[in-house]
């Protein structure tokens, strides 16, 4: 009797729970950003000097060295989640918020993150800089 | 359906009518016999017993401040900003009260450490006073909750990074990381679904759970009575006339009262002279901006995690951090089931903790304020 009892008050308690638990969970948004973007126009960027750009709903970082070549990253740091820049001083990436370097190829330098930013391929395609994503990545 | 038999009526011989109306339908007196009976021990130490009720007295000023502030914010990502700068620049006093809001919520935490470390120096964390202990260290994570969830709620660019990062901290915890990051985000990014959960904490969860386990701590506190530094104790048993103790109810509540009278007036100082900043709107597709720290009470953890290399052998700095921390809180709740009898050896090596945690704390914290 008490073992239904139990198992009574168990399964009703679990019934509650476990809508509430599923409700805690968000929906799994699709990233509609595809697998290429337009992060700039010719000219838009100066030598030495780097953009940020919408990709999907992520953020990416633009630069264009001081020899005018362009180089495209993920601009979200590895370390904790920021959102990294371009420092025209040092010509390296920068985290602004725990002091952490990558060079122009997005290879962790220095500072804490533990891995290297996302490098996307980069290609002029008329007036627009196109950026996508390495196939295979 | 027989009706339940009427209470004997009671008697009442108070002077003052409403006293006396109360008294004869609840025992007004009897409610208020053991606050009567409550002595508060007075000894040179005695004033540290006072940060625990300012605390509680900033916790008020904290849900009611909140309360005029929820009657104009608006938590979505399109509007949170605006509503802010709203009160702030366009309904009369706004500024004010929400700079209140906020000082009294820094000033709280400092309060709630000031008391955790007198606590610990005093020994009253020790049996009986586990449960006391247990329940203040969750307050004290509950009031660095408040802190954190109410932090990204005016929706600024600080705010946004804050939020970025303290939440990208959990999800480095193995296994239950990655889900922990996602329900605390509302997703796997921070964005408005973060905002609308943050608020839903703040103004809800949080006050609700913290509102029940003030109640457990001031409970313990009225059953167990003050704790008297073992100092004064061996002081008072080696000349028992020497012991002193006065009343809690007038006298030492009318103290406690002038206490958090001043600290209105220092709450209300700084509010006036410094009101709280907004800063500019988040942008989910801007950089960090440069010297970019988070609250004050964080910042000993961050500047740790600065320091710490990328990788300590074959774990992860960050993570290696974060546990780090992790185990030291778990210990630190732990302290009385640790420690052993209130005068054992231990103890010596719980203060040599306690004084290394905060010496660790503060100069960390002065570190980060002043690195680049």
């Amino acid at each position: 009797m008490q073992v239904l009892l139990g198992g009574g008050l168990l399964a009703s308690a679990v019934s509650f729970l476990y809508p509430v638990w599923r409700y805690l969970v968000p929906p799994v948004a699709t990233d509609l950003g595809g697998d290429s973007v337009v992060a700039a126009k010719v000219g838009e960027l100066k030598a030495n000097s780097g953009k940020i750009f919408r990709f999907g709903s992520r953020p990416g970082l633009l630069v264009r060295t001081a020899d005018g070549e362009y180089r495209a990253m993920s601009a979200i740091c590895t370390h904790l989640n920021c959102t990294v820049q371009y420092r025209s001083d040092v010509r390296e990436v920068w985290c602004a918020c725990h002091n952490g370097f990558y060079d122009l190829n997005g290879r962790n330098i220095a500072g804490p993150p533990p891995r290297p930013l996302e490098s996307y391929a980069v290609h002029v395609n008329g007036d627009d800089v196109v950026v996508s994503r390495r196939r295979g990545t | 359906m027989g009706s339940a038999p009427e209470a004997a009526p009671r008697s009442s011989t108070h002077r003052n009518p409403l006293v006396r109306w109360l008294d004869e339908r609840f025992g007004w007196e009897d409610l208020l016999a053991p606050l009567r009976h409550k002595t508060v021990p007075v000894h040179k130490l005695s004033y540290w017993y006072f940060l625990g009720g300012i605390t509680l007295f900033l916790f008020i000023i904290q849900v009611l401040t909140g309360i005029l502030l929820l009657l104009y914010y608006r938590a979505s990502a399109n509007e949170a900003f605006e509503s802010v700068q709203y009160i702030m620049t366009q309904v009369q006093f706004g500024w004010l009260v929400r700079s209140i809001h906020s000082w009294s919520a820094n000033l709280m935490i400092f309060t709630a450490f000031a008391h955790m470390f007198s606590v610990l120096f005093l020994r009253a964390y020790t049996k009986p006073r586990e449960l006391t202990w247990l329940t203040g260290m969750v307050l004290l994570f509950l009031a660095l909750g408040f802190g954190f969830s109410g932090y990204l709620l005016p929706w600024n660019t600080l705010a946004f990074f804050a939020t970025k990062v303290g939440t990208e901290i959990p999800g480095q915890i193995p296994v239950i990381g990655k889900p922990l990051l996602i329900f605390l985000r509302g997703g796997e990014e921070v964005t408005g679904a973060t905002l609308t959960r943050f608020f839903g904490f703040h103004v809800a969860l949080l006050p609700g759970i913290t509102t029940l386990l003030i109640a457990a701590h001031i409970l313990l506190i009225q059953r167990l009575g003050m704790s008297v530094p073992p100092s004064q104790e061996a002081a008072w048993k080696a000349l028992p006339p020497s012991k002193r103790e006065m009343p809690f109810f007038p006298n030492f509540f009318a103290r406690e009262l002038m206490a958090w009278y001043i600290a209105l007036g220092v709450l209300g100082l700084l509010a006036a002279l410094y009101p709280w900043e907004l800063g500019s709107k988040a942008d989910p597709f801007v950089p960090a901006p440069a010297g970019i720290r988070p609250e004050w009470y964080f910042v000993f953890m961050f500047q740790t995690l600065k320091l710490i290399p990328a990788k300590v052998g074959p774990i992860d700095g960050e993570l290696l951090g974060i546990l780090g921390f992790g185990v030291v809180g778990l210990i630190w709740v732990l302290l009385p089931f640790l420690g052993g009898d209130r005068y054992g050896r231990r103890q010596v090596f719980i203060r040599g903790l306690g004084v290394f945690a905060l010496a660790y704390m503060l100069g960390m914290t002065v570190y980060g304020y002043l690195a680049k």
